[in-house]
This record gives structure tokens, sequence and C-alpha cells, in this order.
């Protein structure tokens, strides 16, 4: 039997709508008011054929096709900037937005350099397409050396997730070396999972292979099974996210924070350690995933803080009004793509913003962001002498004599 | 039209390679094996043939460490018949022992095509292809960087230095050497890959022996030596940024 292009589509939008009503509050996309806030405040919605809201007009036209035919989902950063915003508080990001993108993967229409990063997540363990047996090769050399859970073989009271970034890329290695520092100068008890660790896979969840990331998750579900702690501290806001929000649901359960959390509980014995003055201006910005996914502002800002000589300024866009890196929901892994729509990087506009709020220093907590804003650095005009630091490298700097 | 890809696993060059003790070979020891990229091609050639046109894609590799990924990675992305080798591939084989092996289990599938990666990186020769043809009694073209059915045949692309590319018409059945497929090999989502191991279904047939005769024999295998003539400059940074001053200034560069 012939069927029409219109109840083929009609058919595949009202599954897809019902898929979006089964996710938590997934039913508050009934309520939406077609105000266009939600293409408004996207970072990238000015040139999507289909952002948040007029996606939503073409499900409720049962057109839900054109958007799947269109490839602008794959400008999505999941910067939560939509849902934070949205009037009727629908999981927009959560929902409608990582949905379509695993509608796309499953159907094959994956942007080349994403792939690549998530057959080496499959492959490897990491997106970086690096060997899993030098997860750990940061830590070579260090004095007193970093313990392995593996080695140790003792119970620990923190269990550090390092995560992907800071074990292999050159420019957030020294952020892994410097948190190993700080938790040794606080005399903290841990142990880190070496090559045993996966990817938290979060991002690549978020870039629409919900399959790979549940693959990640049982992987590093099995081996934390495996040893005694108490908590999980993580270098990265997207393995903190995932471990807090979405490994539960797979029955992997543990206390966890971000080290930035971690750090500002134990503000008494850090800051004495802070002997060396920095005095600059400093400004935080909001990495997406401790800001508006998790609600976690002032921490980060207590630590910052806590560094003597160090003056906060804020730039236009803070808090939960953060602008993403460009690094979030698969971004990370789609410059190429992004660029050849957009010709602007999120990035320079974060870099453009840290130099007019008169930033000497701009401070980062996620490991996307480092190598981001120090490129940025190279393209903004009057960014030169920007200076972009991960908190943990400014702790372990003002902790030198 | 009823293609048979023959798909290689290589050393993965994300590990480091070592020579063994016999100062001839791999350390097989520390060695993971991945498909080799012109293979992935191949295979993806065979399953846009298969979208285009119809028929059948079987996927043959030996019974090496990854095997089942590969045959099940090429099943959930449409691959019909997943077949393994299964033997004595320890002691490793040469072009010659695998096409003798391969084309004894091919001929039972009397396919139209047959295709396998134009090179890999243990196989720079090329050879397994024109071989594997030479042992069916096939043509063989080798290089080939698309596939179209035409009446019967095949239409091949082959591209040549300075931006050339030919057409060739091939009579069936034939042997191709994958350069590349029409598109680049696509992303086959990790839950499809799983729902694939539930549901295909993998056949393993043992291989008779392997018979090396033919093969080249190799003398020494050696990581690149440090020439005579190169200083190695080794310290910190700085002490190296140093020397080199020190020695532009002695040449007369500075």
């Amino acid at each position: 039997m012939a069927v029409s292009a219109t109840s083929q589509s009609s058919t595949f939008s009202q599954t897809f709508y019902t898929s979006l009503l089964e996710i938590p509050e997934g039913e508050r996309i009934r309520a939406c008011l077609q105000c266009g806030t939600c293409n408004g405040i996207c970072p990238y919605g000015y040139l999507m054929d289909f952002p948040p809201g007029k996606m939503i007009a073409a499900l409720r036209a049962a057109r839900f096709d054109r958007v799947t035919e269109a490839d602008s989902v794959w400008m999505c950063v999941s910067c939560y900037a939509c849902t934070e915003t949205c009037p009727s508080k629908i999981p927009l990001t959560l929902g409608l937005m990582t949905r379509t993108k695993e509608e796309l993967l499953m159907a094959g229409n994956v942007p080349a350099e994403l792939q690549d990063a998530l057959q080496n997540s499959q492959r490897y363990g990491n997106p970086l397409g690096e060997s899993p047996r030098k997860r750990a090769d940061w830590a070579k050399g260090m004095q007193p050396p970093v313990p392995i859970m593996a080695e140790i073989r003792r119970p620990v009271d923190v269990l550090w997730f390092v995560g992907d970034y800071p074990s292999y890329h050159a420019r957030v290695q020294p952020v892994a070396r410097a948190m190993a520092k700080i938790l040794q100068a606080l005399e903290v008890d841990f142990g880190i999972l070496g090559t045993e660790e996966s990817s938290d896979g979060d991002s690549q969840r978020l870039a629409g292979e919900r399959g790979l990331f549940e693959m990640l998750a049982m992987k590093n579900g099995r081996v934390f099974s495996q040893y005694e702690f108490n908590q999980i501290i993580t270098t990265d806001p997207h393995a903190y996210n995932a471990l807090k929000n979405q490994y539960p649901a797979l029955g992997i359960s543990y206390p966890v924070q971000h080290y930035t959390q971690f750090l500002a509980e134990r503000l008494d014995r850090l800051q004495p350690l802070l002997k060396r003055e920095i005095k600059a201006l400093v400004t935080f910005h909001d990495p997406c995933y401790l800001g508006r996914a998790n609600g976690i502002y002032e921490e980060p800002r207590q630590v910052l803080q806590a560094i003597p000589g160090i003056e906060l300024v804020e730039m236009s866009h803070s808090r939960s009004t953060s602008l993403c890196c460009g690094g979030g929901g698969g971004g990370m892994w789609l410059d190429g793509f992004q660029w050849e729509k957009a010709h602007v990087r999120l990035s320079e506009w974060r870099v453009r913003e840290a130099v007019t709020a008169g930033a000497e220093i701009l401070a980062v907590a996620c490991p996307y962001e480092a190598p981001r804003f120090e490129d940025a650095a190279k393209m903004v005009q009057k960014a030169g002498r920007l200076v972009v630091r991960d908190i943990a490298e400014l702790l372990v700097q003002a902790m030198s004599d | 039209m009823n293609t048979v890809v023959v798909a290689r696993l290589v050393p993965d060059l994300v590990e480091e390679l070592n020579i063994d003790s016999s100062g001839k070979a791999l350390d097989m020891a520390w060695v993971r094996l991945i498909l080799n990229e012109f293979d992935d091609h191949a295979i993806e050639q065979a399953i846009l043939l298969k979208e285009r046109s119809g028929g059948q894609v079987t996927v043959m590799v030996a019974d090496v460490d990854g095997a089942d990924d590969v045959l099940y990675a090429a099943a959930a992305k449409g691959a019909d018949q997943l077949i393994k080798l299964t033997g004595d591939w320890e002691a490793g084989s040469n072009n010659h022992a695998l096409a003798r092996v391969f084309a004894a289990h091919i001929r039972q599938l009397q396919p139209d095509l047959v295709l396998t990666g134009v090179q890999a990186h243990n196989d720079l020769d090329g050879a397994l292809g024109p071989l594997l043809a030479h042992y069916l009694g096939m043509p063989y073209v080798g290089y080939v960087a698309g596939v179209q059915p035409s009446n019967g045949k095949v239409i091949v692309r082959k591209e040549y230095p300075g931006g050339l590319i030919a057409e060739m018409e091939v009579a069936l059945p034939a042997t191709l050497g994958i350069q590349a497929a029409d598109q680049p090999p696509r992303y086959v989502a990790f839950s499809r890959i799983r729902q694939a191991m539930k549901t295909a279904s993998l056949v393993e047939q043992p291989v008779a022996g392997l018979d090396p005769g033919g093969g080249p024999t190799v003398n020494r295998m050696f990581q690149p030596e440090v020439g005579q003539r190169a200083t190695m400059l080794t310290g910190t940074s700085q002490e190296v940024a140093a020397k080199l001053i020190e020695i532009f200034r002695e040449r007369g560069v500075l």
C-alpha cells in the first residue's frame, strides 16, 4: 500500500512527540506558549532553520520530518540557555534537543567530525582517540605519586574521577597535575582509577549517542563497584552531571561533587596554604554544567576569592545567563561544522566579554574551556594579554612559595 | 548483486609497536587490532551497492582478536552474512596464505563481486586483492574509488595522480581493491551494534591449513635508527634553547 509523505511524517511526529512526553517533566511540552524566548536566547538560534520553539511548532503541525531533514540541531551546544529561560519550564535541552540528535544519529545523519569522536569513544573509551593504556600518563613522575586504586588496593575517602581531557589533552593535563597537588596539600585520602577509568560519556549522550553513553557508564560502574570509597569528586562538570543526574538511573549511585564544591567545603584548611598573592582582576566563566544545569554558582567564586590579591569582576553574561564556551553537547567535536555554518565562535564572544570586563585572568572550572578560550584569545582584539587558567591552576600558583 | 568483502584486522597504531625477540616481527603481546581502513571502505561500498540495487553482502574475516566486533558492526550497517574463518592465526600469515584460504571459502558463495581494501598497513604492496583474483580466476582492478552496477557489469571509478579520474567497465564476477567507497563509512549507533550482537548469526568456518608458500621472508625489522650526523639535545627546554643558540652562533646563523 502506498503511504503518502504526509501520513508518514505525521506518524513519525506522533511517535517522537510521545517519546518526549515520557521523559521527566516531559509533559510540560504541551504548555509551550510559542513565545520564542528559547529561539532568542539560543546562542546559535539566529542561524538555525529550526530553533527549539520552531521545532515544537513543526511537531504540532505533524511535520517533524522537516526538522530532521535540516541539520541545524547539530548547532545545539546543550548549554541549557533555552531550558533556563523557558516560562513553561519545558526540559528543552534534555528532551527535545537531545532526543532529536538521537533520531538523527540512529538514522546515520552525523557530521563526520562528530563521528570520529564517537567512534573513538566506542573503541578507546575516550573521544580523543588516545590509548586507554596511557590514561594515567599525565601523573607519571609526580612526587608524591598519584595513588591508583588498582595499585594501592585499599579503601580511600575520595575517588577522584579525572576525566578525558585532564587525562590526555596537553593543555589540560597541567590541570590534572594541579588537582593532584591540591589534594595532596590538603592531605586528602584519595585515589584515581587510572587505566580503568573510561569517559563519563555525558557529552556523547548529549550529542545523541545514548547507547554509547550507557555502555561507558556501565563500564565505569563495574569499576566503581570493585573499590571502596566514600565519595567521588570530578575535575569535569560534565562528569559531575553524568554521575549526579544520569548514572543513578542505571543503578550507579554514589555521592559526587565537582572539585570546586569539595574545596569550598574545605576553605578553612585551604586558605592558610594560599600564601602567594595573585594581584589581578579575575573573571569567572560559569560552565553550563555547573551553573545552569546544576545550580552551582557560589562555590567556584568562594574558592577564587580565597586567593589573596584576586579581585573578582563579572562579565556581562554571568551565572544563569553565562554564555557557553561552545564545547557542550558535542560542540567540542563539531568546531569545523559549526564554523562553516556560523563563521563565529562562541568562545571568541566569551573572550571579548572577559576583555570588556577588564579582566586580566579568565578563570575556568571545566576542562573544555582552557584550550577553547586560549585559542579564542589569539583571534580576539586586545585579548593578547588575557590569561586563561583553571581555578585549580590558580590555587597551585597561590600555594607556591 | 552478491558481494563478498574480505576484511582484515591490522595493528592499531594508537598503541606503540615493538619488535619481538627474534628481531624479525612485531611483538604481538601488546598489539591491539583494528579494522583496516580501506576494508572499512570496502564494507561501506558493498552496503551502498546493496542499498542501491539490492543483493546480498557477506563479510569474511580471519578469527583474530576483534573479529566479532568487526562483523557485528558490519551487520549493524546492513551486512547479511557474517563469516569467521577459524584456524591457527597466531603465527601470523602472509598474503599468499590468506588469498588461498579466503579464495577457497569465497568460491562456495559464488559471488558477483569480491571487494577488499586496496592496501593495509601490513600489506603496503596491496597484494591480497590481485592474489584473490588470481585464485578465483577473476579480473582485478585496484585503487577503486566508487562502484556502480550497469547491465550485469560494474562501472568502477579509479583515481589517477594529477586529479584525473577514469571510469572502466568490468565484467562480473570480479575482484576490486577499494581505495574509497562512494561515501565515507557511516557511523552506526552503538545500540544498533548491540542489537546486531543479539540478532545476527555469525558462521564459523574452519580453515584447512595455512600454506605460506610464495610469501616474502623478513630478515630484520627495526625502529628507525638515529643517524650518525644527528646530535640529540637533551635537558630542560631552557637548556635545550641555550644549546641551540650556541650552535647557531657557532655556525654563523645568528
